[in-house]
């Protein structure tokens, strides 16, 4: 197996008696994507937010390059290169697009403690965050503020936002919720387009896009790791497909 | 408010062109006639036998100031903070406090037995520093908490801090300090009413223009984006904290200012300063003007302080005015005033 990028050990996460994950072990591979599948109330959400760091791990370790993240806060694992989506939208609403990503350039470019230069007319910032709305598909909607986006336009500006950190890995919790086929195949061009750039954790429930997206996939039930394995073995292993697919395929 | 914030942005933000120069325009004259107006007030309200404007005005402007530094937090930073007539409070009794032992009110010991005390070179950077420092441990504990426990957590300090001056009889306990006589300032004398006037719009002008660079820096972005989405800058990686915390700290010292201003225009200092009553004046200040602008705070202050003035004239509970027309304003006006002067545009 190549180097991993992340490796996750024996993550575990207690709500009262329910074990949202229980005892999880994961390696995501630089440069490819690691989607996580599993039925609802699986524990793919708390799972990411274990590794960003928003929930604190009862359990476990975290190493991000070879480095020990498990005590650190959101914000330094963010600037260690882990950026993260939501599975509900979000963004800053009252933003233009292009200021959505400028943040996020201006998150990666040294600390904000500097009060007198227009931050907006800043090409530091604007060139790069331009560029980033390109790459997504959003060239000609930088100046729409960003709640008067199309829902999957949402979608994208919060990839452009991952994506202009820099990151080393991307965490997306659902990218492809609520949208329709025409946005959900953008999506998932748009990843496709960034394999090999940056390595990806991908949760989701659009098996089209899985199967047609992910190197490696992790099956969980109930917080627990049932199977790990390319697409097909996945989609071939008979456990996996009596505890999941088997009700969807 | 969505639809009409949909059409403003969309037709606002690829042409910037021929609306924004009209508006600019507008604005510009505006601002030159307020700025006429407020110049030529001193001379002409003596002329007209009103000095009692020239004081009058002194007052809002100093109110005004406060406001715009509770804006800085409240409007572009989300911080609720109902707690800021304790920056503004403890500025004064800097003030207050050193003014009471030049004049030998107390056998002064070592540090306050020098003659700089009565200087506003020293007694007002000493008020800022004093209410950034209350600021800067308010703050610490406070920030560490959101919402509705922010607010009370705030006014909580504050009222702490009243009660302390309160039961402070060696610096007139619920009474209050007198003042001998207004600082000393090199080359100005601000006994004379119009230069104390001329001096608080100078400072307040000086403020905004500061202000402005400063909501429209990073730092300035940060905050805007710490009110929008918190989770979001943590999920970018801001140390979110930091950075309010900082908000937090300048808000304070320019209300620590604001009350140095307010000890020296009232020649007396009181726990009254402090109470919750005079957060909540100035809060309603920004509300009613509009928050999260900076000429929001400004008009806000105008407008309460000349309400308050003209109607306590005929009334004694002119509150029961003021009541209504905020209500009016939250419902029809969610900008406040100046909000809905500009109608969506989020630069003010």
């Amino acid at each position: 197996m190549a180097e991993a990028l992340l490796t996750a050990r024996r993550l575990t996460k207690a709500y009262g008696a329910l074990k949202a994950t229980d005892s999880l072990s994961l390696d995501v591979i630089h440069g490819e994507i690691h989607a996580v599948i599993g039925p609802n109330g699986a524990g793919k959400t708390t799972a990411i937010k274990q590794l960003s760091g928003e929930v604190a791990s009862d359990q476990g370790t975290i190493h991000l390059g070879g480095r020990d993240i498990t005590r650190q806060p959101m914000h330094e694992r963010a600037r260690l290169g882990l950026a993260r989506s939501f599975q509900i939208t979000s963004v800053f609403g009252g933003f233009t697009a292009e200021d959505n990503v400028a943040m996020a350039v201006q998150a990666h470019d040294g600390h904000s403690f500097r009060f007198w230069r227009r931050a907006r007319s800043e090409a530091a910032l604007r060139e790069p965050a331009r560029r980033t709305l390109e790459q997504v598909g959003l060239g000609g909607r930088g100046g729409v503020i960003a709640r008067n986006l199309a829902h999957g336009e949402q979608r994208q500006l919060e990839i452009a936002m991952a994506l202009a950190t820099d990151p080393s890995l991307l965490l997306l919790d659902e990218p492809m919720a609520g949208m329709g086929p025409d946005e959900a195949n953008r999506m998932v061009a748009l990843l496709g387009g960034l394999k090999g750039r940056v390595a990806i954790l991908l949760v989701e429930h659009d098996m089209d896009a899985v199967f047609a997206l992910a190197d490696r996939v992790t099956v969980l039930v109930s917080g627990r790791e049932v199977a790990t394995g390319s697409p097909d073995a996945i989609r071939a292993d008979p456990v996996v497909r009596q505890a999941y697919l088997g009700e969807d395929a | 408010m969505s639809d009409a914030s949909r059409t403003t942005a969309v037709s606002r933000a690829p042409a910037e062109g021929k609306a924004g120069r009209l508006e600019t325009g507008w604005r510009a004259a505006l601002l030159t006639c307020v700025a006429a107006a407020l110049l030529v007030l001193p001379p002409a309200a003596e002329a007209l036998d009103e000095a009692f404007l020239i004081g009058l005005f002194t007052r809002i402007f100093i109110f005004a100031l406060a406001a715009v530094s509770l804006d800085l937090i409240l409007g572009f930073g989300g911080m609720v903070s109902f707690g800021h007539s304790a920056y503004f409070g403890a500025g004064a009794y800097v003030v207050g406090i050193l003014s009471f032992h030049a004049a030998g009110g107390e056998a002064p010991a070592w540090p306050f037995s020098l003659p700089w005390m009565e200087s506003a070179v020293a007694a007002w950077p000493l008020a800022v520093a004093a209410a950034a420092l209350l600021a800067l441990l308010v703050g610490a504990v406070s920030l560490r908490t959101s919402g509705m426990y922010f607010i009370m957590i705030t006014l909580a300090f504050a009222q702490m801090l009243y009660y302390f001056f309160v039961s402070l009889e060696v610096y007139g306990g619920d009474d209050g300090l007198s003042i001998a006589g207004k600082n000393n300032l090199p080359g100005l004398d601000l006994e004379n009413e119009a230069s104390f006037y001329y001096l608080c719009l100078l400072i307040l002008v000086v403020f905004l223009l500061i202000g402005r660079r400063l909501v429209h820096s990073r730092f300035g972005m940060v905050l805007q984006g710490c009110k929008e989405n918190e989770q979001r800058m943590l999920a970018l990686g801001f140390p979110v904290y930091r950075y309010k915390l900082a908000a937090f700290v300048m808000a304070g010292a320019v209300a620590g200012l604001a009350g140095a201003l307010m000890a020296n225009y009232m020649g007396f200092v009181s726990p009254g300063l402090m109470h919750w009553t005079v957060s909540g004046e100035i809060m309603v200040m920004v509300i009613l003007g509009g928050m999260g602008t900076l000429a929001g705070p400004v008009i806000g202050a105008f407008v309460l302080l000349l309400l308050e003035e003209i109607l306590s004239a005929y009334m004694e509970h002119w509150m029961i005015v003021l009541g209504p027309v905020m209500v009016l304003v939250v419902l029809f006006a969610r900008r406040g005033i100046w909000g809905w002067f500009q109608r969506g545009d989020p630069d003010g």
